[in-house]
């Protein structure tokens, strides 16, 4: 029997260190194994048995005695007993290529992912043209999975053509991951970093870039470790450094350490931290393809981005292309957080829809209440009312509602939310964290936090009103970048879906209390004849 | 931002604080004022000389000074920059716009409160509240025994079992105010151990 305990962030932040201990006081050494990402079950204990590899979760370190007991006679007999892992509804439903490797085995093990088809797709790359590789990146549909979501072939085919032969090119992975409700880059890193890496060799090989960085958040100090074990152990064996595998390529790659920056994670203010400086955006052109990382030609993609890469290669373009919707093709982590009773994450081809994931995956609310808005795409993304919860996740689908699907990430709210005050955060979180460069970022959301505090406090609302919208039309369309450009989306999708949370006038009757989990249009038609009077007063 | 003025001229820059124009430093005599000991200027120039050569240097300088003497004083900015070949004003500039770099000395552990979204749906704001009356501190305040320095942070990747709080390089998942104290009562309890 071998027994697994995983020793990622969520896992070791819910106990799972004394459960190890607890173990090895019992005789067993376990598997540090990468989680799956079914957080609300870790610490999620595997044992491998002649009924397949069985689970028990979550688990307490007190838990181990009588799950040995169970384990000698009748496992199923265990109130932990989760049954045969690969069988566990939440993760049998995914359609997982990325993480079909997470939680397997010891994340830094390299025969263990070799073992797992690790570096086929590298293998193959070998045996192509730059081109060839860029070409099946193409032809695979895949986008950038950071938010933005730019065709990946297209940046890749730019930088593969930028500069003269032989110039020196990079390839930087974002893994600046700092929106709330986002842990897919971390799972990655922390569960198997070696199809990070794998990625961005191959991309080495696509543009003909032979240095490589990963710019990773400081607020990720497991990945850190894990990443440079991980690097170390690919150098000695020759898949990273030079003439890798005997194939005359070169190919370096160093994690860079971010400082506490949410600025850091839009690609051109971390080229300027790579490079040494304040975080401050590049104004575009010129894109980072052509002039990036030191003035070079430059491929930025995220942690995602670059993992998918070697699923491509390795089962070819067409498969990747084969899962999704419309244009956005392959799979996506969707990331589901927040209040919810089964948080963890979901990979999914595009399409699925909030209500989906939310209602069967996550199965409500951890507090049991009702849900009230969900924010996608981190603290820049939309709050959606209920009404909007059957969006399919798909790119343009939640662009025609002036949402953003982002880096995945699912944030659930019960009803005891107050939406004006997650309006305010939104402005406030834009002052802390803007690198303030441009005027409307900078100064609009200082700005913004007054005007809402005033139109909270009844003071000369109405003309405030005005003020906030034009305040959040000047940071939509005069920032700089995505920072000042989207604080408005959150703010302005509160205000319309939950504006009793306002006070302002059609419900200005209503108090919160009475609104939550009422009908928002039956609380919001009744308040405006009650309190229409009030208005002309 | 051009070339130029990575090597502009630093006498031209008008003195910092807490540094003036004339405070070059002297590693072979010593200078007190500057509010370090010989030992740390010394370790502050061995790593200028460690990592001048690395592109981009100076993100992982400062990290590397920070956890060698735990934050970095203003009397390393002069270093740095005449090592980097940068100006102080480029130097401080850096310093000052990371969260993570600290210029003045920290308590013996962070204590970081996850502020965003997904802690927040799961009660991160009563949790803070409750953190700075235990404390009796402010973010970026540290307590008057030196133990603990609370800060405030945005995402710790663990938000699917919020709310979330870092002590040193640990993450808790869902942390309520009294988990928060035990949590905070077992550091004072791993100090008494020590001594």
């Amino acid at each position: 029997m071998i027994f697994y305990i995983p020793q990622d962030t969520t896992a070791l932040a819910l106990g799972s260190e004394a459960v190890a201990r607890a173990l090895q006081t019992a005789g067993i050494e376990p598997v540090r194994n990468g989680s799956r990402g079914l957080f609300w079950l870790e610490p999620l204990l595997e044992v491998t048995t002649d009924q397949g590899r069985i689970a028990f979760g979550p688990v307490a370190a007190k838990d181990i005695p009588s799950i040995i007991d169970a384990l000698a006679s009748d496992p199923a007999s265990h109130v932990l007993y989760q049954g045969e892992v690969a069988e566990i509804p939440y993760l049998k439903s995914q359609q997982r290529l990325t993480y079909a490797r997470a939680g397997l085995g010891d994340p830094v093990c390299l025969d263990n992912y070799k073992s797992l088809n690790g570096f086929k797709g590298l293998k193959k790359a070998l045996q192509m043209t730059a081109q060839q590789i860029v070409d099946q990146v193409k032809d695979s549909g895949l986008r950038g999975r950071g938010g933005a979501a730019f065709p990946a072939g297209i940046k890749w085919q730019t930088v593969h053509d930028a500069g003269k032969d032989g110039c020196q090119k990079y390839i930087v992975c974002n893994a600046d991951e700092g929106d709330s409700g986002t842990f897919a880059d971390r799972l990655v890193m922390e569960a198997d970093p070696y199809q990070l890496i794998e990625g961005m060799i191959i991309a080495g090989l696509a543009v003909g870039a032979d240095q490589g960085y990963i710019y990773l958040r400081s607020e990720y100090p497991l990945a850190h470790k894990l990443l440079n074990i991980a690097i170390d152990r690919a150098v000695q064996a020759n898949f990273l450094g030079e003439n890798i595998q005997g194939c005359g390529k070169t190919f370096h790659l160093e994690v860079r350490l971010g400082a506490g920056a949410y600025i850091c994670g839009e690609e051109t203010s971390l080229l300027e931290s790579l490079e040494g400086k304040r975080g401050m955006v590049r104004a575009k052109p010129p894109l980072p393809a052509i002039e990036g990382l030191f003035g070079m030609p430059t491929v930025v993609n995220n942690v995602l981005t670059l993992a998918a890469i070697s699923t491509i290669l390795a089962e070819g373009a067409a498969t990747y292309q084969n899962f999704g919707m419309g244009r956005s093709r392959g799979t996506l982590a969707i990331q589901l957080a927040g209040n919810i009773k089964c948080g963890g994450l979901i990979e999914l081809a595009f399409g699925v829809t909030l209500r989906e994931v939310v209602e069967d995956y996550g199965q409500g609310t951890y507090s049991g209440r009702p849900i009230r808005a969900i924010q996608v795409g981190g603290p820049l993304g939309a709050f959606l009312p209920e009404s909007q919860w059957d969006t399919p996740m798909d790119y343009e689908a939640f662009a025609a509602i002036k949402a953003m699907i982002g880096h995945g990430g699912i944030v659930v709210f019960d009803d005891t939310a107050d939406m004006a005050a997650q309006a305010r955060f939104a402005m406030e979180f834009c002052v802390v964290e803007s690198c303030g460069k441009c005027t409307p970022c900078r100064i609009g959301s200082v700005r913004g936090v007054e005007v809402i505090d005033r139109i909270v406090a009844n003071e000369n609302r109405d003309n405030n009103l005005i003020l906030l919208h034009e305040l959040c039309d000047t940071m939509e369309f005069g920032s700089l970048c995505a920072m000042g450009g989207m604080t408005p989306y959150p703010v302005r999708s509160a205000l319309a879906h939950f504006p009793q949370d306002f006070l302002l006038q059609e419900a200005a009757g209503a108090s919160l209390q009475d609104t939550a989990g009422a009908s928002l249009q039956d609380t919001a038609g009744a308040a405006s004849q009650e309190t229409a009077a009030q208005g002309e007063n | 931002m051009g070339k130029a003025e990575l090597c502009s001229d630093s006498a031209r820059l008008r003195p910092l604080a807490g540094c003036s124009i004339d405070d070059t430093p002297n590693i072979t005599t010593g200078v007190v004022e500057l509010g370090i000991s010989q030992n740390e200027q010394q370790s502050i120039s061995d790593l200028v000389g460690q990592y001048k050569a690395l592109p981009g240097a100076l993100l992982p300088l400062l990290h590397a000074i920070q956890k060698q003497i735990g934050h970095v004083p203003d009397a390393a900015v002069p270093i740095i920059a005449n090592g980097l070949n940068l100006s102080r004003a480029e130097v401080h500039g850096v310093i000052s716009f990371y969260h993570d770099f600290k210029t003045t000395p920290v308590g013996r552990h962070t204590v970081q409160i996850c502020r965003a979204e997904a802690c927040q749906s799961m009660g991160s704001r009563a949790l803070e509240a409750h953190a700075k009356q235990t404390l009796g501190i402010d973010y970026g305040e540290t307590t008057t025994d030196g133990s603990v320095t609370l800060e405030p942070v945005y995402c710790l990747g663990n938000c699917a079992c919020s709310p979330s709080v870092r002590i040193n390089d640990d993450v808790f998942a869902r942390v309520d105010a009294q988990r928060f104290d035990e949590l905070v009562s077992g550091l004072s309890a791993e100090e008494g151990v020590a001594k």
